[in-house]
């Protein structure tokens, strides 16, 4: 449960990010504490994935400042946040289509193999060690992710829902503190739903990772997230608890529509 | 300590044994993190030792019952000894029962403890706790899940595992002291039998019989510490039971784990045990698996295998057992079993296999003959719960697909005027837990138990050749025999066909439900672009509904053949709108169809066909593997299939 005292991890502050005349997102702000399951909701275009890529530097908001563990984020591309501990999957999976499931998995740690590249090259000495290492963790991962039966199956051959817990996997694999998850149930039957909904929990009381998921089944957010945020036409429409954004008049109105 | 083999009649004593002869040669294997992990028996002695350390100092008690739930794992199968050895008895349970099915058993039997695989089980056990008087802790082996659940009466694996490890010598002696009541006599395990007839019994087993029956089959496959075998099976089964601890113990065998309930497949290729045990419904998926894989190669390959396969079935079987074959035949078979039979085998993981058994039902001889034209070395055995699993198995000579072997050492067999077969046998049960009234029925005071099958000795083979469930063998009004599961097993031996339940005890003819098999009719469906959103659907498609006319015709025309089952041809048949499922109790977890139960919850569906209709709209009630309860509504149609005629002997079918 969330309380008072806990750390923010990351603090949005009046981002405004425009494409040309477009106005993606207008003066949003809001946090991520440390060890919560953030929800980030709202209609089609209301500017979610947009935050997400803003978090994760593939966008560069023209205003607006991004705290990270209580230092200010100078601009950053994606390559330069994913060290920092930020990790995401996508909307439409992005995998190695015709690499198998380990070998998707392993290139998640690839920001954290350093060896030298001549050695990596020979799979010798120390890159072997190196390699033995990342394995391990990565087998711990497809472990707890219940998918050691794909372990060496081309992921492009597995049906989509095992696509998308092959990608929480490489996310995993990074050991991230913050997870951004891009509409991580998008496309799945009830069961496969449920799975998935186990696992980010699980993920978030073994690991301890704060998430920050979009998601559109509100089902789904209320049940797992601490706190949600609700974006509408790139404005900040409500920040609280499920209960409250339940409640809340903006929302049931920007969801329902009201009658003019 | 010297002992000899008369001394070995209880799992303590057994262990100890293997100890002292097999100490550094594998006893457990199971894949973690992608490796195979190896136990020996030292060290899963010395695991088993400390875990009954452990529960000692939890608080369980001699004669508890203890209740063990999960998939197999190494760590489950040394509960199970940590718990005889300290005088407890272990109750397994399956892992894929629901909430309901295992309160009646834990409450039966008035389980204390329960060591359990995951946080599944625990919250199935959490969710009947209230109803379960007396009960106490449990043990969970992977904490997943578990982190914020209230760790009162909840404890981890390892943590009891170190307990017993730090403790001084008070838990030692406590537990010696326990150890040496422990006899032949003591109960070893409470074995829950599936129940096809109404709720489940719990058997009684002792020491003795266990470890007598093992021996028995031991001794007649000739099994060493040099064998190893893959437990898959429900650990709630007897025949898991009997395999994996049973002959494993007996043998000092290695028994291997699979990582996970879905890897089965690739770590049989990787262990390549020398002894595979399957039900009939296995060796039929393997096979439908293989004709679907087939289905979808090459022509080219398509046709090497319809070949060499034609040659296999030819002489396949004859040069296994060693019979005189014709050279070019020869020559054919060797060159299939190297292009076809030998990657086939290694494929299904059976390229050490020495010997394979199938039990548990009858096979169709053609699924059976199939095997062993491969050069697989599949027997038939015949057993049941009662009696430790095994009574009769077939000698490595002496292979039929109609009959289930010769008695075991010290089993003596006896069929009843009724037919029914009785036995007496060192593995034969003590009691029904709480249930004298049972025993008494099944148990007879000379020691004769009354085994509920048909069957009758085999006078060309020596055998024991097995009929039907004595109280499923019927008689149609004409007189001529009623032998259900014959005829419903020549039809479960086509792919597309999953199950099937046979009416037509005291009526005029017989009619059929059938259950179409997902992936097989589903993979037809791909390949003739049919589309279907639902099983629902597609077994009600009408081109499906085709094929499987044909099917019934063909059986119809091989029961023909033999005038003794003629009478049990199907005049109609309609393809069931949801699979039979043990969560709705229409079969088994051992999948076998509850026939009574099948009958009367669709009983519209068995009047409209003997009725002349030619569909029905039907409701079903249905359940949802988490519990909760739905309706299903569908409009069956209703099919007639065509009889023939009795054909007189040596006559061809046209």
């Amino acid at each position: 449960m969330v309380n008072e005292t806990k750390k923010v991890m990351m603090e949005v502050k009046n981002i405004n990010l425009r494409f040309g005349g477009v106005i993606a997102i207008k003066g949003v702000s809001f946090d991520i504490q440390e060890g919560e399951i953030r929800a980030i909701i709202g209609p089609n275009g209301a500017g979610k994935s947009s935050m997400l890529n803003v978090i994760n530097g593939f966008y560069h908001p023209q205003e607006g400042e991004i705290w990270f563990n209580g230092e200010k984020r100078p601009s950053m591309e994606p390559y330069e946040v994913a060290k920092t501990g930020i990790a995401r999957t996508f909307q439409n999976i992005a995998l190695f289509k015709g690499m198998t499931t380990i070998e998707n998995v392993m290139t998640g740690r690839q920001l954290q193999m350093n060896k030298n590249f001549f050695w990596q090259m020979l799979r010798y000495g120390p890159a072997i060690e190196e390699e033995v290492k990342h394995r391990k963790r990565c087998e711990e991962i497809i472990d707890f992710l219940e998918i050691n039966n794909i372990r060496k199956t081309p992921v492009g051959s597995l049906p989509y829902g095992l696509q998308k817990r092959v990608e929480l996997a490489r996310a995993l694999a990074m050991e991230p503190e913050l997870l951004l998850l891009d509409e991580p149930m998008a496309g799945m039957n009830v069961e496969e739903k449920q799975d998935m909904s186990r696992f980010i929990v699980d993920v978030n009381e073994e690991f301890g990772t704060t998430i920050a998921l979009i998601e559109h089944d509100m089902g789904v957010v209320m049940d797992l997230a601490d706190r949600v945020v609700v974006l509408n036409y790139g404005e900040l429409l409500a920040d609280g608890t499920p209960k409250q954004i339940q409640a809340d008049q903006a929302v049931i109105d920007a969801y329902l529509g009201v009658p003019h | 300590m010297q002992s000899s083999d008369a001394l070995l009649d209880t799992m303590p004593n057994l262990l100890a044994r293997n100890v002292r002869e097999f100490g550094d040669s594998p006893a457990y294997r199971e894949k973690d993190l992608g490796i195979w992990q190896t136990w020996t028996w030292k060290e899963v002695s010395s695991e088993v030792m400390n875990l009954a350390k452990g529960l000692i100092n939890l608080g369980v008690k001699e004669g508890d019952h203890v209740a063990v739930i999960g998939r197999n794992r190494p760590n489950l199968y040394g509960s199970l000894l940590a718990i005889q050895h300290l005088g407890a008895v272990p109750v397994p349970l399956y892992q894929d029962a629901v909430a309901d099915e295992m309160e009646y058993i834990m409450s039966h039997c008035n389980a204390t403890f329960a060591v359990v695989g995951d946080q599944e089980q625990v919250d199935k056990i959490y969710e009947i706790s209230d109803s379960l008087k007396g009960f106490k802790d449990i043990v969970y082996v992977d904490p997943k899940g578990l982190r914020k659940y209230d760790k009162k009466k909840l404890h981890d694996f390892d943590s009891i595992l170190k307990i017993g490890e730090s403790d001084t010598g008070k838990l030692q002696s406590e537990l010696e002291n326990r150890m040496s009541k422990i006899t032949g006599d003591t109960t070893c395990v409470l074995l829950y039998t599936s129940g096809t007839t109404g709720k489940s019994k719990g058997v009684v087993q002792t020491h003795k019989a266990i470890i007598g029956a093992s021996m028995a089959a031991v001794e007649f496959d000739e099994f060493s510490n040099k064998d190893s075998i893959l437990s898959y099976l429900p650990m709630a089964w007897v025949g898991d039971y009997m395999i994996s601890v049973g002959l494993g113990m007996a043998a000092g065998g290695c028994i291997n784990c699979p990582e996970g309930p879905d890897t089965m497949q690739p770590d049989l290729r990787e262990i390549g045990p020398t002894f595979f045990f399957g039900p009939p419904s296995l060796w039929e998926r393997l096979k439908t698996s293989v004709y679907i894989r087939i289905e979808d190669a090459s022509p080219i390959k398509r046709a090497a295998f319809h070949y060499f396969m034609n040659t296999a079935s030819k002489v396949g079987k004859d040069i296994m057992e060693k019979k005189s074959v014709g050279i070019w035949d020869r020559f054919k078979y060797f060159l299939g079993n190297l292009i076809i039979f030998g990657p086939l085998k290694n494929m299904l993981g059976m390229s050490n296999v020495r010997i394979a058994y199938t039990a548990g039902e009858a096979i169709s001889s053609e699924l059976f003959d199939f095997y062993r034209s491969l050069g697989i070395n599949l027997k038939q055995l015949y057993g049941q719960t009662e009696a430790s699993v095994f009574l009769t198995m077939q000698g490595n000579d002496e292979v039929y697909s109609d009959t289930v072997g010769t008695p075991l050492k010290g089993v003596e067999l006896r069929i009843a005027e009724s037919g029914e077969v009785l036995y007496k046998a060192p593995g034969t049960f003590k009691e029904y837990y709480k249930n004298p009234k049972a025993t008494g029925e099944t148990k007879d005071k000379e020691g004769w138990v009354a085994t509920g099958d048909a069957g009758y000795m085999d006078d060309d083979t020596g055998q024991l050749r097995i009929i039907d469930r004595a109280k499923d063998v019927g008689k149609l009004k004409s007189g001529s025999l009623f032998a259900p599961k014959y005829v419903e097993n020549k039809l479960k031996f086509f792919p597309n066909i999953l199950e099937a339940v046979l009416f037509g005890d005291s009526r005029d003819h017989c009619v059929a439900f059938i259950n179409i098999d997902l992936t097989a009719v589903g993979n037809w469906a791909e390949r003739n672009n049919i589309s279907y959103a639902s099983y629902q659907e597609l077994a009600a498609h009408e081109e499906v509904g085709k094929i499987l006319k044909e099917h019934v015709e063909a059986v119809n025309m091989d029961l023909a053949k033999d005038p003794m089952m003629s009478g049990c041809q199907i005049r109609r048949f309609l393809v069931l709108h949801k699979e039979l499922d043990p969560d709705d109790g229409e079969i088994t977890r051992t999948r076998k169809v509850k026939r009574s139960f099948v009958a009367e919850k669709y009983s519209d569906l068995v009047t409209a066909l003997y009725s002349d209709k030619d569909s029905i709209e039907t409701k079903t009630e249905v359940t949802y593997e988490d519990g909760r309860k739905g309706y299903l509504q569908a409009s069956i149609k209703l099919v007639d299939a065509t009889l023939y005629q009795v054909q007189k002997h040596g006559e061809k079918a046209a």
